[in-house]
């Protein structure tokens, strides 16, 4: 099956399930309705389990165009995390029931989990061992972020079912995830900006007819490219990614992710801020997804401990241990 | 937004070649300072150049009949990693290597293929590119310098600037006017091969900011050259050069300029046991390894017969700015710790690229006319 075989279906889905009315709903009552019906009885969730576990058997980079369709479209629920989650209980031998699963991947209490609001279960990496807990369990508190789905917790007491915790824990593969959104909504503002600054008139002509503005439009699709490209890097490990190819992705796409969200908004002036404009749904997302599970700072800082620790020269470094 | 730029990977028998060009490399230039290593691919060995083509390094792309080696745009970009990362003088063949021989292999005559193709795989025959002149810059399509049908052969009047290496070269590939004045734009453009030997031709160095000399003016005095000094076609010109400038723009050369400032500053701080520099550590690096990707990206759009132009200047703008943020980055955190000792060497090779640096988003085409080609291939203009 190649891409445009796995991507097609879901593509359809995607769009007859979530448009930008469907995505304020969400925020507006902090739950999925008929978007999750229709992600559930897709199968698409089963994605990343293998196939003699009973799902499709797809790698990280095989989904990595659904994922980014999720992305690009500011879908208000936990896709890839729970795909995520059923893929590693699969290989436990345990299989999940059907409701939408967050991601935790930090030590503190009161963390900011990202989806929490709408999400069933969360799944816990407190760094000896993954949980399962179910989210009525954890006094999710708002985050006082209007419109915001993410909610704080505090997670180190309580119990669930116990999962195995992969070789790099579950943040790396979070990061990833994150990476992959950030790329996807990336590059729908690109393409979304490109065709406002060609109708947008000022001075008599496009906005995208002045040359100022077609240099940032040609930096900001460099930017999204790049992020790409370095969300691929990532997903290429799969759901056991080198941390330094997570690094790479999630240092890349989050410095990338503040860029392009300044540079949509600049290009669309006023209009871009207000709620009933859509390009809020995404913007809003870039920069959550940017803090998400590490920021660039986060991530460069270890990818740097990585490499000063190593003689070798920095291509054969980045041979070795990003493009392994 | 662009697609086909997608990961890809290096295939894995090109893989040997990484041996071949590291042993010459211990062989040639292992005593070399680090101040003329990090001249990457300005630094001009003749010698070296030779070498490279004695062990089957240059090339690369070239059949097997005509001197080269019949292996595709991801061997070449093998080779050419290594050499730029080590820091190897490779600008005696590197515009033969890299544009010419594409050229006159895509637009050349069967007497040209072999008069010129088997001495640039060898790395004995020198190429330069005239494109700039005084009055041409960004706005190539006002090139002056004309070229006139006289008796069956050609008649060159005009000059050429900025040069790269004209002084070490055998030939040049010119773009002149052959029909018609500047109002004409891109119509009566031509290229032409110019023997540099030939008479009426001068050529001075010219000193840049770091005391180098590798690029010169090039004056045409009535140079009479044969008919066949015309590669391609008559008024294609500049179809031509945009084509051949694929080839210059998307290579990694476009990412490594400065790497070798990058290898000397982390063995600073390894050897100064620094750790506080380790989130820019780490950040170039992601940026380093994203750049690689989009590069062989690019690369994958050329052995796919594809001319990426609009690809390889994005990936060139976003390479060549992170080329030229290394030095001054590595200067700050140098000179943000006073107290710790920094070598000559280190040093001299800060400052080399700090001061050499504005040249990386120049030479090939200016970060403005880069960014307007990316523009319009968004659909924007």
């Amino acid at each position: 099956m190649d891409s445009q075989e796995i991507i097609e279906p879901f593509a359809r889905m995607l769009n007859a399930a979530v448009g930008p009315a469907e995505v304020r709903e969400a925020e507006r009552s902090n739950s999925l309705g008929a978007i999750w019906d229709s992600l559930s009885s897709s199968g698409y969730l089963d994605a990343l389990i293998a196939e003699d576990r009973g799902g499709a058997g797809f790698g990280l980079a095989d989904v990595f165009p659904l994922l980014a369709l999720v992305g690009a479209k500011g879908v208000p629920a936990p896709v890839g995390e729970t795909m995520i989650a059923r893929a590693l209980a699969a290989e436990a031998g345990i299989t999940l029931s059907d409701g939408p699963i967050a991601l935790a991947t930090g030590q503190v209490d009161g963390q900011v989990v990202t989806c929490a609001r709408v999400a069933q279960q969360i799944l816990y990496d407190n760094g000896a061992e993954l949980v399962l807990l179910a989210a009525a369990d954890c006094s999710l508190r708002a985050t006082g972020i209007e419109f915001s789905l993410a909610a704080r917790a505090d997670l180190s007491r309580i119990r669930g079912q116990i999962l195995p915790r992969p070789a790099g824990g579950l943040l790396s593969i979070a990061a990833i995830l994150r990476s992959i959104l950030i790329a996807g909504a990336a590059n729908q503002l690109v393409e979304q900006s490109t065709v406002f600054a060609n109708e947008r008139v000022q001075f008599g002509k496009p906005i995208g007819r002045q040359q100022s503005l077609q240099h940032n439009l040609a930096v900001m699709a460099e930017n999204a490219i790049a992020a790409r490209i370095a969300a691929q890097l990532g997903a290429a490990g799969g759901l056991a990614p080198s941390l330094a190819a997570a690094a790479t992705a999630k240092s890349v796409s989050s410095r990338a992710a503040a860029l392009i969200a300044n540079s949509a908004h600049a290009l669309h002036g006023a209009i871009g801020i207000s709620e009933e404009y859509d390009l809020q749904l995404l913007t809003r997302r870039l920069h959550e997804w940017r803090m998400a599970d590490g920021s660039e700072g986060y991530w460069s800082g270890l990818l740097g401990a990585s490499r000063l620790s190593c003689p070798a020269t920095s291509v054969d470094w980045v041979r070795a241990e990003i493009f392994a | 937004m662009f697609d086909s730029l997608t990961l890809a990977s290096l295939p894995a028998e090109d893989d040997d070649l990484r041996l071949m060009v590291r042993d010459l490399i211990v062989n040639h230039i292992k005593s070399m300072p680090l101040w003329r290593r990090a001249r990457s691919w300005q630094g001009f060995s003749a010698d070296f150049s030779k070498a490279l083509g004695r062990a089957g390094l240059l090339g690369l792309t070239i059949p097997k009949a005509l001197g080269g080696h019949e292996r595709g745009p991801f061997a070449r970009f093998v080779v050419v990693e290594e050499l730029l990362s080590a820091g190897a003088p490779v600008a005696a063949h590197w515009i033969a290597d890299r544009q010419s021989a594409p050229l006159i292999m895509s637009c050349g005559t069967e007497a040209q293929r072999e008069r010129y193709i088997p001495g640039i795989c060898r790395g004995e025959i020198l190429f330069c590119i005239g494109m700039s002149e005084p009055g041409s810059g960004s706005d190539l399509a006002s090139v002056r310098t004309r070229a006139e049908m006289v008796d069956g052969g050609w008649v060159v009047n005009g000059q050429k600037v900025w040069t790269t290496n004209a002084m070490h070269s055998d030939y040049m590939i010119a773009l002149v006017r052959t029909s018609g004045t500047p109002a004409d734009r891109h119509a009566g453009l031509s290229q032409l091969i110019i023997d540099l030997k030939a008479p009426g031709v001068t050529i001075r160095p010219i000193v840049d900011l770091t005391g180098d000399a590798h690029f010169a003016e090039v004056f045409f005095e009535d140079v009479r050259l044969d008919g066949d000094a015309l590669i391609g076609q008559e008024g294609e010109g500049w179809k031509q050069c945009t084509a051949e400038l694929a080839f210059e723009r998307s290579g990694p050369e476009r990412i490594y300029s400065s790497v070798v400032l990058l290898d000397a500053w982390i063995q600073h701080l390894q050897a100064c046991g620094r750790r506080d520099a380790a989130t820019l550590v780490g950040r170039l690096t992601a940026e380093l390894a994203t750049l690689r990707a989009m590069s062989i990206a690019c690369t994958s759009r050329l052995a796919m017969g594809e001319s990426p132009v609009v690809e390889a200047s994005l990936v060139k703008d976003l390479g060549t700015s992170f080329e030229q943020e290394l030095p001054l980055v590595i200067g700050d955190d140098l000179a943000a710790h006073p107290d710790e000792p920094v070598s000559d060497e280190l040093y001299q090779t800060l400052m080399y690229v700090t001061h050499i640096a504005p040249s990386f988003s120049l030479r090939g085409g200016t970060r403005e006319i880069l960014r307007g080609i990316t523009a319009r291939g968004m659909g924007l203009r």
